[in-house]
């Protein structure tokens, strides 16, 4: 009698561990899916107010048009790559790396505004330049809450015993998100110096 | 780590109320037995006033320490850069925007209150927007937010409802003391003088006293927790150099004006910019040479 009372709460103990661990390891997957979600909002944010800086600089630097049209281009290229709402591990890194090309593009533009001091006092210009420095620091930082989110999930697909869990319940590895060189220093861009 | 510090300073908010409030008590007996002749009284009155001052700063704690501090609430379109720092600081902390307020003068500073992550608010001076690039401002909000995060705006918002509480009851023991005196005197007379005299010193000890023990109390809680503020910044920017610069420009300013004296432990760097007593007992922050130098390290 005892005995079978016993083995009755050993496999009760197992059974909501077993849920402990399984609930666990969806709640970090479904935060690495929120923070992806961050980036991308931001990504989508950045490809709507690139147009309004493209037609307010084009009235001022009127030398610049190979500049703008790059801007243009790579941002058209991240508005296709963004438009898949499940991306692969290989389609995030190829959005963050046009996503790269198109903050270095941006800060040529912002540099190149120190020619035109009608444009630099233009106040849509202004406003415009802090709104993309802030979805720019925001893709950074999101960025780093991503990996941070990926490294704990990734922790508990490895360690023991939530592995046996996330084996039987194939839960696949995430990616990192690489950082380029110049950004690991520091994540964050201000145009403003 | 981070989440034993959290842990442990919940922790130490129950210990500090207590603490806190046992003295509030005593000192309201002394007060009640030096200036109104009946030590119950004081502790009626003592009990009274913490609660109220308790009650005050648990509801809208925020609201009290803004006030007490001139800091007026602004919103994104009115200061933008300021919000969006503080947007991406709460981002990478994954605590919820907080309420975001200005003080206007021109030192600066800034300091964060609140309850709790969900109910908390961060303040920046004039001066600090104005002196600091955003990378600078950014380690300055990351201090702020991890102050937030880290619950120690709970221990400090109560210690200083506390505070505030003793310096209000001493000091409406010294008024009636000054206005309506003379009442004290009148019992002099009495025989049993020997063990009044005595009780009556250790009242006037605990009165005086009594508030500067708090304040070391207050100031103790407040040090300790600078330096992992410091490294939580730094660990949601990435970036120590801009804490450093930022902290560096801080300290090379002159004092704050609006700047609420029981607050001043808030604040990220001492608003009043005392000189450094001897035993460093009556600091509210660690000396800014030293914070360089560990951020240095990391």
């Amino acid at each position: 009698m005892t005995g079978m009372l016993i083995g009755l709460a050993v496999i009760a103990v197992i059974i909501i561990a077993v849920v402990v661990m399984y609930n666990g390891l969806i709640k970090a997957r479904t935060y690495t899916e929120e923070s992806w979600s961050q980036i991308d909002v931001q990504l989508k944010r950045r490809n709507d107010l690139i147009p309004n800086l493209v037609n307010t600089v084009k009235g001022y630097a009127t030398h610049e048009k190979e500049t703008l049209s790059r801007v243009v281009q790579l941002r058209n290229q991240l508005v296709d790559q963004t438009s898949n709402p499940n991306p692969t591990t290989d389609q995030r890194e190829k959005m963050m790396e046009t996503s790269n090309q198109i903050t270095d593009s941006l800060k040529s533009i912002f540099a190149l505004s120190e020619n035109y001091p009608d444009l630099k006092a233009n106040q849509e210009f202004t406003k415009l330049m802090e709104e993309l420095t802030n979805t720019e620091n925001k893709i950074a930082y999101s960025r780093q809450l991503f990996n941070s989110s990926v490294a704990s999930y990734n922790i508990k697909l490895q360690s023991f015993p939530s592995n046996l869990i996330a084996k039987m319940g194939n839960f696949q590895q995430v990616n990192y998100l690489q950082v380029p060189e110049e950004e690991t220093k520091a994540p964050s861009v201000s145009f403003d110096k | 780590m981070l989440y034993q510090q959290i842990a442990s300073n919940k922790r130490k908010t129950i210990y500090v109320m207590i603490g806190f409030a046992i003295l509030v008590l005593f000192i309201g007996a002394a007060v009640g037995y030096v200036f109104y002749n009946s030590a119950m009284a004081g502790v009626v009155m003592a009990a009274v006033i913490a609660a109220i001052y308790m009650g005050m700063m648990i509801a809208n704690s925020t609201n009290v320490v803004m006030g007490m501090n001139h800091a007026t609430e602004v919103n994104e379109s009115s200061y933008p850069e300021l919000w969006h720092i503080v947007e991406d600081m709460a981002l990478v902390a994954k605590i919820p925007m907080p309420k975001v307020y200005i003080v206007d003068d021109p030192s600066p500073n800034a300091f964060a209150t609140g309850n709790s992550p969900k109910n908390a608010a961060v303040a920046v001076t004039t001066g600090i927007l104005s002196r600091l690039n955003r990378e600078e401002l950014e380690g300055v909000i990351g201090h702020e937010v991890s102050h937030i995060r880290n619950y120690d705006i709970r221990l400090s918002t109560i210690a200083l409802a506390l505070s505030s509480a003793i310096a209000m009851l001493v000091n409406l023991g010294m008024n009636s003391f000054w206005w309506g005196g003379g009442r004290r005197r009148s019992n002099d007379d009495n025989d049993n003088g020997g063990l009044e005299i005595i009780l009556m010193l250790l009242s006037l000890v605990l009165v005086i006293l009594g508030p500067i023990a708090t304040t070391i109390a207050q100031l103790a809680l407040s040090r300790n927790r600078e330096y992992l503020a410091d490294a939580s910044s730094v660990e949601l920017t990435r970036n120590p150099l801009g804490l450093i610069n930022a902290l560096r420009k801080i300290s090379t300013s002159e004092p704050m004006k609006a700047a609420d004296p029981s607050s001043a432990a808030l604040y990220i760097s001492d608003p009043f910019k005392k000189k450094r007593s001897m035993a460093h007992l009556f600091d509210t922050h660690p000396p800014i040479e030293d914070r360089i130098q560990r951020l240095e390290k990391m």
